[in-house]
């Protein structure tokens, strides 16, 4: 198009002439369609599609604040707020109707009762009604420095430690034969699909809580594809990643893992729907050990310089602890979900790069790629995690 | 149309509400301490903005019977067309004219419409009506009577007017019985009896539905006092335009309740249609005059409706089919749909001020029936 040579000018020209005509014909289209509005006949009267999601919950001195996102066809007009099935008082802001896709935070004065629940229903002017539930009423943390500290606390017990942990296990492992490679190899896939799996339908079911004009369940799917996608292209730039490069994809995996987790504890003490106990942490703390053992796998053949365990550990452990600042300081479940969805690609471009390292390596020693130390390194790896978060899941 | 988003969902990730419930778990102490309770700490309350309410205070006189439980804003009664404080006294009387033998033919004009009415501030509700308003014309007749009902289908469905009354079959406004397409007419006659406090409303199909939507209206017989020699002062006093009537303050009060997102549970409850309506207008009252009130339940979806008077007790008539109380010195009376009733009482050895009605379902009265009379001297 901005070929300059003598000559090229009418055949630069025509080419940018090729490219105009559709876009002025989808021009002319869209005016078209806009002024005829040739979907005026379907018009049966019908009250406009309404739809409300409720991102944040707020419990405080002061009441109920809710923040919710609207999702009509057309604007829509919250008219009156029923909590608990009484009508109560209730200011709004921004006030006025709701454009699709527009927020505003609903404040009721409502005197909430510590650790009962209590319910949220909107009517619209239309008479529809978009019900919420608290299931457990607690305040909700102020964002103080105290707060922001604890939680940090708490985002390195579940993320850090485990992982460290796992690490240290490095000199044990070190001196394997192939055999035990092959074992732990195995094992470090075991644990990684058990998280695929696990964070997939994770962030499916939050994606259902968005508003639908975010299209969760895409959003999710896709983000998955496009990271898993982007780390492959990336991961292969020079070859196969193997050793501490395939460690660290590890636990780049593994930290996207710990930063959905991170979020969604943050956002559950936001919610007013969480306490933490020691069992809890203690419960999430081993059953995240394992990440750290499937970290140190691939490097077990190699000698790394220490620095990089400290590296890796705070790769993979680091995140949790800012997913549960976010997640309690800005809240709505499409990034919860986009997050797991972006993890989840994280982790599946990891067990692809693991499970084709192990291949190669089978290969050049010659080794069945389905020995029984490998089937039972995954078996043990898959039950491990099952096991551990059985203890964690409510 | 109710949503589908439910509980805050958190999962394994999300370490959840249980914990504290998972039973001797120590709190982890530290996150626990971080978080403060201003919801819960007097302290923290005055701290609060000043220009929020309290919430955990008790509401003052200046707030009304509800404090911030009521909802918000005015319904616009003129583009209503109708004013539930109006409707307390508004009488449709029809027209009157002697037959050849002397009695005398009652004449009254209805018209089934379709019409968007505002049930609550904001809330419009797509009303089937008679008269275009909810409830329909509260009717009143003296026993005896002829009565005539003229009945035009303007709306957009089939509709009918059947009477709680007595009368023949095919006055009955049923199926095959004066239930009539848009655009026809038909007139119901019978004679009026028995006198009491009735109810009218469209018999057409499906029931639940005509019914919801708005299609009813009281429908009140005053006794003959002289058929009636051995209670005449009674029946005057019932009687409308008798000097003994006059002196009583006559309220006429339909309980229903809306479904506005059509999950068979209705969203608004109150006393003719608008939600909070007596709350936010308190319903005045001489303390000189004693009250009666024409009571008819039409509450659809639930099974009872109920009112309960605050610091009185009345006499109750049920159904008003007798000249004597059916009970007698109860503050609290309920009714089955359809079922209805007369009220009297008086509080003219009350101080003046402002006293409370509404149902005891405490659920009913916070979603909308729930009412004030203000007792003046007079």
């Amino acid at each position: 198009m901005t070929d300059t040579s003598p000559g090229a000018p009418t055949a630069g020209w025509r080419r940018f002439a090729w490219l105009l005509a559709p876009l002025l014909v989808l021009a002319v289209a869209v005016a078209w369609i806009a002024s005829v509005d040739p979907l005026r006949s379907f018009n049966n009267g019908a009250p406009p599609v309404e739809a409300i999601a409720f991102e944040r919950v707020v419990l405080d001195s002061g009441g109920i604040k809710t923040f919710i996102r609207a999702g009509g066809s057309e604007p829509m007009t919250i008219a009156q707020v029923q909590i608990d099935n009484a009508y109560w008082t209730f200011t709004m802001d921004p006030p006025g109707p709701l454009a699709r896709g527009s927020t505003a935070w609903l404040q009721v004065p409502y005197p909430w009762v510590l650790g009962e629940a209590h319910r949220i229903n909107l009517v619209t002017n239309t008479g529809a009604t978009f019900e919420h539930e608290i299931p457990v009423a607690v305040p909700t943390p102020v964002a103080t420095q105290g707060q922001l500290t604890q939680q940090a606390i708490v985002g390195a017990i579940v993320g850090i430690l485990p992982v460290a942990i796992g690490l240290m296990f490095y000199p044990a492992l070190r001196g394997m034969g192939s055999l035990g490679m092959g074992f732990l190899l195995a094992l470090t896939v075991g644990l990684l699909a058990f998280l695929l799996v696990d964070m997939t339908f994770e962030a499916l079911e939050l994606s259902l809580q968005s508003a639908a004009l975010f299209q969760g369940q895409a959003m999710v799917i896709l983000a998955a594809l496009s990271t898993f996608l982007i780390l492959m292209g990336i991961g292969r730039r020079s070859g196969q990643p193997e050793g501490l490069a395939l460690a660290f994809y590890i636990a780049f995996g593994i930290g996207l893992h710990n930063f959905g987790e991170g979020l969604a504890i943050g956002a559950a003490f936001t919610a007013g729907s969480a306490g933490l106990g020691t069992f809890l942490v203690l419960g999430f703390a081993i059953h995240n050990v394992t990440e750290g053992i499937g970290i140190a796998a691939p490097m077990v053949d190699r000698r790394p310089p220490l620095w990089t365990f400290g590296a890796l550990t705070l790769v993979a452990g680091l995140p949790a602890v800012f997913g549960m600042w976010l997640g309690s300081l800005a809240y709505g479940p499409q990034w919860s979900a986009l997050a797991l969805g972006i993890g989840a690609g994280a982790i599946l471009q990891v067990i692809v790069e693991v499970t084709s390292y192990f291949l190669r390596r089978a290969e050049r020693e010659g080794q069945s790629w389905l020995s029984a130390p490998v089937l039972s390194g995954f078996l043990i790896g898959l039950a491990f995690m099952y096991v551990t978060a059985a203890v964690i899941k409510i | 149309m109710t949503t589908q988003h439910e509980t805050e969902k958190v999962s394994r990730r999300s370490l959840i509400a249980g914990i504290a419930a998972a039973g001797g778990t120590a709190a982890f102490a530290g996150v626990a301490a971080a978080q403060s309770m201003p919801g819960h700490d007097m302290a923290a309350m005055q701290d609060d903005a000043p220009s929020a309410v309290n919430p955990y205070s008790a509401p003052s006189i200046h707030e009304g019977g509800h404090g911030q439980m009521i909802t918000v804003g005015r319904v616009d009664a003129a583009a209503n067309g109708f004013d539930p404080t109006a409707m307390l006294t508004d009488w449709d009387f029809g027209t009157v004219s002697l037959m050849e033998d002397g009695r005398v033919l009652r004449t009254f004009e209805v018209e089934a419409i379709d019409k968007d009415i505002e049930i609550a501030p904001g809330v419009t509700f797509p009303a089937w009506t008679f008269n275009g308003r909810v409830p329909g014309p509260a009717l009143r007749a003296k026993e005896g009577e002829r009565l005539r009902i003229v009945f035009r289908n303007y709306g957009s469905h089939p509709h009918s007017m059947h009477f709680h009354g007595i009368h023949s079959w095919r006055m009955d406004g049923v199926p095959g019985a004066g239930l009539i397409n848009p655009g026809e007419e038909f007139i119901y006659e019978f004679d009026a009896r028995p006198f009491g406090c009735h109810l009218y409303h469209c018999h057409a199909l499906p029931l639940k539905r005509h019914m919801h939507k708005g299609m009813y209206g009281a429908f009140v017989i005053d006794p003959d006092p002289e058929l009636h020699p051995e209670f005449a002062d009674a029946a005057r006093s019932r009687l409308y335009g008798t000097p003994e009537n006059a002196r009583w303050q006559e309220l006429v009060m339909v309980m229903n309740a809306f479904d506005t997102n059509f999950d068979n549970a209705n969203e608004f409850y109150a006393v003719n249609t608008v939600a909070h309506a007596f709350a936010q207008q308190p319903i005045r009252i001489e303390k000189s005059r004693p009250v009666r009130i024409y009571l008819v339940n039409v509450t659809e979806f639930d099974p009872i409706n109920s009112f309960h008077l605050h610091a009185n007790f009345f006499d109750y008539f049920d159904t008003g089919t007798t000249l004597t109380p059916t009970l007698r010195t109860v503050d609290l009376i309920m009714q089955c749909q359809a079922q209805r009733g007369i009220l009297e009482f008086s509080y003219a050895e009350h101080e003046a001020g402002p006293y409370m009605f509404h149902a005891h379902q405490a659920e009913f009265t916070e979603l909308g029936w729930m009412g004030m009379f203000d007792v003046v001297e007079a």
